[in-house]
């Protein structure tokens, strides 16, 4: 890119880190063999929880599903690998808290059998939802960290017509190369799965965005792309955050998405080049999302490049694998700028891990937090156009509506703000913090109004309960007294005996009381029941 | 018959229209305060207030009877709420909030009574005579009505189990 390029398409917001991303990157792909255990989780997914539908001891085949969708907006989980069910229990989450999460843990038997793999020849004959069906069964969700389901996605840019499909190959985070690798090493897997999305959401033309920092990326994609008019690859400036999928949209199509609407209500759809990847290998070979492409990289990695990773490895063995240099000060799960911090090494990789990064002490080091000296760098870095350090100072004060008022909502949580403060103010941590704490009291109005639904419900159960018991007494007190008068209308010989023969049963107190025998109505209760007309009847 | 109907329907007709009149006129204005209150309780009409009902406790906290403290399954973020809209100020060192609770049943000691069932105003527990009883956590509103109830004290409240859904990023420690 040239200079006067570089002046004129360089973004006005984000940042530009040390992309470190070299040697890994351009390190051959490597295979991790399988473990002798995994640590399947049961939420890798943006959605509700999958449902374990295996037991303990049961044998399970590579591809079987061991885990079913938990309601409309989830993924099933498949085994990664052949063996024998273990555990179904907690394992720790790759979550910055160290809580625990359902997992499903599976001892490999060491022969990685597949089951029957079912792809289908010619997927363009197919009507779309049944690709989307295909994508929603083999568990694919959005590959590029934020694990939404992306047969959920398709069905939204279908019911809204989406023209244009946006493929994600940016890959801005620092240190992360899984995405680059997927496309050098697989650019045909990428674009086939890119003409499947577009089948599947009816886009007419698809826009290839990827960084000009992954050069090798760019001709392997073009040289795949070529022959398909509609699949335009177009080189971005490396610049963070060119990744997120607003950011992108706006570079490519010059469509700003508004605060309070989606991209598809744009006409474009985002899906990252590994989640393409993902979609043919489901569509084309029937193999469900059992692996995918880590990047392991950072200062304490011995032999840091891309590994094709079961679901549910161990961190701690993924870094065996590569060697450590020294032990790591801090782990990451995902990019350094966004990343999860992980508790400690025996967590597993999950769906949406593209890299694990072990830091050493230089890398890891935090400076002091300063006092705001108000230099605004942070409005200037922000992507979304806010002002991080009011919205910081309203959270320091416990004032998140007024955050909120500024925009707090809109943040992508990209981290640049807290990147380029010359105060090393934690900016970031703040808004998550009070995004955190908002989602929660949102979520407290939500049970209060539950709440109420739940104690009216029960008044109106007790009423009806109440109205049915009478109900029941009323009926009770009417099917004795039949049963009484049909006992005496056998023992005393009355008129319509004959003509009811032994079916006392349907004989109703009002029948009877329309044949009035010896002696005639009491008159007394305005009850049929009570008034049933034979001596005792009348008597009772 | 013609008369009859006719002077019927006039008759209604000018009743209906005196009631409706007299209902734009002679309106009791309900406080809207009061309306607002009750729509921030937790509606469980649990009367751990002491008030006849959440509706009891927003007439008094409007009429400045009852303190923004005054809801316990409310907690501290009630109360924080309750402050705010009335614009008193709140002392909050007396609330001894815990966090949320919810009851727990431990399963070695229920006796199955159905005595807690019978209690729980939001229908949170299932169970039947002689089979152990649970709660179901998403309904339970933690208002502690069932711990009473209780014969062998199987019922006890504890706080809220901290999930990976629920768990937010700590606030930075300021400079």
């Amino acid at each position: 890119m040239g200079f006067m390029e570089r002046i004129f398409k360089q973004p006005r917001w984000g940042v530009h880190p040390d992309d470190h991303k070299r040697p890994a990157a351009d390190a051959p792909l490597r295979h991790l063999p399988t473990p002798a255990k995994l640590y399947v989780p049961l939420v890798q997914h943006v959605g509700a929880p999958a449902r374990p539908i295996v037991l303990v001891g049961d044998k399970v085949l590579k591809g079987q599903m061991i885990a079913e969708p938990g309601g409309n907006i989830s993924a099933p989980i498949h085994a990664p690998t052949s063996g024998t069910i273990v555990a179904i229990g907690d394992v720790t989450a790759p979550h910055p808290s160290g809580l625990t999460l359902p997992a499903i843990t599976i001892e490999s038997d060491g022969r990685n059998e597949w089951i029957p793999c079912h792809g289908v020849d010619d997927p363009f004959s197919l009507p779309p939802e049944q690709i989307t069906k295909i994508t929603a069964a083999a568990g694919v969700v959005g590959l590029g960290g934020a694990t939404f389901p992306s047969a959920v996605k398709f069905n939204l840019g279908k019911r809204l017509e989406v023209s244009t499909l946006i493929v994600n190959g940016g890959e801005c985070e620092p240190y992360l190369s899984s995405d680059d690798a997927i496309m050098r090493g697989y650019a045909d897997q990428v674009i086939d799965g890119v003409r499947l999305v577009m089948h599947a959401i009816g886009a007419r033309q698809a826009l290839v965005g990827i960084e000009d920092n992954k050069p090798e990326a760019i001709a392997a994609m073009k040289k795949a792309a070529e022959g398909f008019d509609n699949i335009h690859i177009r080189p971005v400036p490396a610049w963070y955050p060119m990744g997120s999928d607003k950011q992108l949209i706006q570079v490519l199509t010059g469509k700003e998405v508004p605060a309070d609407a989606r991209a598809a209500e744009l006409g474009v759809l985002v899906h990252n080049v590994s989640t393409c990847a993902a979609v043919h290998k489901a569509v084309r070979l029937g193999q469900p999302l059992v692996e995918r492409i880590v990047t392991v990289n950072g200062g304490a990695v011995k032999n840091p490049g891309n590994i094709f990773v079961p679901i549910g490895t161990l961190v701690e063995d993924l870094l065996a694998f590569c060697g450590l240099k020294e032990n790591p000060e801090r782990m990451i799960l995902g990019g350094p700028m966004m990343g999860t911090p992980l508790p400690h090494s025996r967590t597993p990789v999950v769906k949406g891990a593209s890299g694990i990064l072990a830091f050493n002490e230089a890398e890891a080091a935090v400076p002091d937090a300063g006092p705001c000296i108000r230099c605004g760098s942070c409005s200037k870095a922000c992507p979304m156009g806010l002002l991080p350090l009011e919205m910081a100072a309203h959270i320091r004060a416990d004032d998140l509506e007024g955050a909120e008022a500024y925009g707090l909502q809109d943040c992508i949580a990209c981290g640049c703000c807290s990147f380029i403060c010359p105060s090393h103010i934690p900016l970031v941590q703040y808004f998550n913090h009070a995004k955190g704490e908002l989602y929660s009291q949102e979520r407290a109005k939500l049970r209060t109004e539950a709440t109420k639904r739940l104690a009216e419900a029960r008044t109106a159960r007790l009423e009806r309960e109440a109205v049915e018991k009478a109900e029941a007494a009323a009926k009770r007190k009417a099917a004795r007294a039949a049963a009484k008068a049909a006992e005496a209308a056998k023992l005393a010989p009355s008129p319509d005996k004959g003509r009811d023969g032994e079916g006392f049963a349907a004989a109703s107190p009002a029948v009877m009381a329309a044949n009035p025998p010896s002696p005639p109505l009491s008159g007394g209760s305005p009850d049929g029941a009570e008034t049933a007309p034979t001596p005792e009847g009348a008597s009772s | 018959m013609i008369a009859a109907i006719s002077s019927l329907t006039l008759l209604g007709l000018f009743l209906g229209l005196v009631l409706g009149f007299a209902d734009r006129i002679f309106k009791v204005e309900s406080n809207p305060v009061v309306d607002e209150i009750l729509a921030m309780m937790p509606g469980s009409n649990c009367g751990q207030c002491g008030f006849p009902g959440c509706a009891g406790a927003a007439n008094a906290l409007a009429d400045g009877k009852a303190a923004a403290s005054v809801c316990p399954p409310g907690g501290k973020d009630l109360a924080m709420a309750l402050a705010a809209k009335l614009g008193i100020s709140l002392d909050l060192s007396q609330v001894k909030d815990a966090g949320p609770q919810i009851a727990h049943v431990s399963e070695e000691i229920c006796i199955g009574c159905c005595r807690c069932i019978k209690a729980c105003p939001t229908d949170a527990i299932i169970g039947a005579a002689k089979q152990i009883h649970a709660v179901i956590r998403e309904a339970c509103t933690g208002c502690t009505s069932c711990v009473d109830r209780c014969p062998t004290e199987a019922m006890t409240m504890q706080p809220v189990p901290v999930t990976v859904q629920h768990w937010v990023w700590p606030k930075p420690v300021a400079a």
